[in-house]
């Protein structure tokens, strides 16, 4: 099967890094705009150690946190989007698909891979927020299913990092069913007794917030992060009034209820395992 | 006609020269019966010109007639009895989405459905059909009532989506409509869903996990709204047309797409234009299901409605 795939050890300079660090030294933090040198944010899990702003990062930063020695195997790696709808809107779908595999160097907006945390052995989802804006199409929901099928088969723990800002519209109703199809497998998955964690991460929001990033047995969050089902723009819009500070943060959705805890991405690895053991 | 779209004009056109050739004969006690036959035959042929050729967009207009049937209108016609129940026992009664115990042809059944309301003051006491949190628990509550006294479950999906509010948000509007999309997918009874005016996005699938999916033919069903699709990809509100076409949210394309079981037919010109022959349709395929579904063993529909939604979507390897 040409399921599993090795993926390289250590951190690799993509062209992706090299954008967020021009002369691939330094980066401003968007929070305190104070330099952040390439190797200390490497060293601080991407969190400014000035204002401890959590950087938005993708799965193979996540993946370096996470996995022990940065090692793991690969899920479902060759999967790819197909152009159901034939849809265009200003652009053609499949030349949007071109773009974003260029720019990126991913297949998709979600990545899956099986490795150790602190020597457990696990599977971890990630979703890449720089893939056409983290959007669930098929590969996203088709991705997340087969994880959780392996998760059933091999009785691994799953976590579930979601960075979103919805569903694909390119992919129409294709992307709505996707939240029907991956809630349906998480209610396999937990039948099975098997622990699913899902940190929520900036931002999460639309359809996946609706579907696996609320489902966790725990919810986790990163600092700041903004989670929520409709968006502030169209709320705004609705409400015709201006929104309360704080709305629709981490914090927020902590206070109302719907979050375990929030964890700071330098504590994440420890937590994670820390809980994995405890439901063990 | 109380209201009619601008692609109707047509017939409104020759109904109008109709309306005046009877008063002329009236009037004059001249036989027009021919030229009116004639007219007859014009109108009749505009009717199907028009309704057989329909695009994406006035489908959506259709669908969003304000005379077209509402769940408390099926209610009404396909059911002998029904016992409404409000709650979702946690924060309140969401109005938008309505549903209660009743008897379909003396089968017992829940029934959940949203309900947008048929003037300006219903329309806002329904908050326009979008529901808050609370719609989706009070259906979820009644789901599995019906699960545990062993009663399908039939729900009936009218919604421009679930309300995007700062109350919405603030009870968990996501975490409510995931719960059911979970909970729906293994519930132990039959479920039929029904769309039967508009399906916007999650606010529709979270009472839309049913073993089988239909769309009235003039209903849509996607991700997104055509209007709120136009102003995100054309950031314009311009493209709503072009929208509605490449959303393929018209029944006929969502059945080509196999993502629902089947495309339920109206009458010409759409649902308004006969609600009780629209409920007498609907009536029959909800009792044609219920027999089918019912011989089946629980855990095998279960496992069939699981594998329905997880075979949808397109992917490349
Ligand atoms: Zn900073």
């Amino acid at each position: 099967m040409a399921w599993f795939k090795r993926e390289k050890k250590g951190i690799i300079t993509t062209t992706e890094e090299k954008k967020e660090a021009p002369d691939g030294l330094w980066n401003k933090c968007p929070n305190c705009k104070k330099p952040l040198h390439y190797t200390e944010q490497v060293e601080n899990k991407y969190v400014c150690h000035y204002c401890n702003y959590h950087l938005r990062i993708g799965s193979k930063e996540y993946f370096s946190i996470l996995f022990d020695n940065n090692e793991f195997t690969e899920l479902f790696g060759n999967l790819k989007s197909g152009d159901p709808l034939h849809f265009e809107d200003t652009k053609k779908y499949t030349e949007r698909l071109e773009d974003s595999y260029k720019k990126t160097g991913l297949n998709d907006a979600i990545r899956a891979a099986q490795g150790k945390v602190n020597g457990i052995d696990m599977v971890i989802a990630c979703m890449d927020f720089s893939f056409i804006g983290g959007s669930m199409g098929s590969v996203v929901g088709e991705k997340i299913a087969r994880s959780i099928d392996h998760c059933i088969k091999k009785k691994l723990p799953f976590l579930m990092i979601s960075k979103s800002g919805g569903a694909r519209m390119m992919e129409a109703a294709f992307s709505l069913m996707q939240m029907a199809k991956t809630s349906a497998k998480l209610a396999l998955l937990s039948k099975a007794g098997i622990p699913y964690v899902s940190l929520l991460t900036d931002p999460t929001t639309g359809g996946v917030t609706a579907s696996y990033a609320m489902l966790g047995d725990i919810n986790i969050a990163e600092p700041g992060a903004l989670i929520g089902f409709a968006g502030p723009r169209v709320i705004k819009e609705t409400i015709k009034k201006e929104l309360p500070k704080g709305f629709q943060t981490a914090e927020f959705v902590l206070e109302h209820g719907f979050l375990d805890f929030i964890v700071d991405r330098r504590h994440l690895k420890s937590k994670l395992s820390a809980f994995l053991r405890m439901v063990e | 006609m109380s209201t009619s779209f601008d692609f109707e004009k047509p017939i409104a056109d020759l109904q109008q020269q109709i309306d005046k050739v009877k008063q002329v004969a009236d009037k004059t006690k001249v036989d027009m019966s021919a030229t009116l036959a004639e007219l007859n035959g014009k109108v009749e042929e505009a009717k199907q010109q028009v309704y057989n050729n329909l695009t994406g967009w006035q489908r959506v207009q259709i669908s969003r007639h304000p005379d077209r049937p509402q769940t408390f209108d099926y209610v009404s016609m396909m059911c002998d009895d029904f016992l409404e129940l409000h709650g979702d026992r946690t924060v309140k009664d969401d109005k938008a989405i309505v549903g209660g115990f009743a008897t379909i042809a003396g089968q017992s059944v829940m029934i959940i459905g949203h309900q947008k309301g048929k003037n300006t003051k219903e329309r806002q006491y329904r908050n326009f059909g979008m529901a808050n949190p609370e719609g989706y628990r009070k259906a979820l509550r009644l789901m599995k009532l019906a699960e545990k006294f062993n009663k399908p479950v039939i729900t009936l999906i009218d919604t421009m989506g679930a309300y995007p509010g700062l109350e919405a948000e603030e009870r968990g509007q996501g975490e409510a409509i995931a719960r059911n999309l979970l909970e729906m997918s293994v519930l132990k009874v039959p479920i039929l869903s029904f769309i039967i005016g508009e399906g916007a996005s999650g606010g529709a699938l979270g009472i839309g996990v049913g073993d089988k999916v239909y769309m009235l033919e003039n209903s849509w069903y996607s991700v997104i709204s055509p209007e709120s699709c136009s102003s995100i990809l054309w950031r314009s509100w311009d493209y709503k047309e072009q929208a509605a076409e490449k959303l393929k949210l018209t029944s006929g394309d969502m059945f080509a797409n196999k993502l629902i079981d089947g495309v339920i037919p109206e009458p010409l010109g759409g649902a308004h234009q006969d609600p009780k022959y629209m409920a007498d349709v609907v009536k029959e395929q909800i009792l044609k299901d219920l027999k089918t579904l019912s011989k089946k063993k629980i855990d095998d529909l279960v496992n069939a409605r699981i594998e329905k939604f997880c075979s949808m979507g397109v992917v490349e390897e």
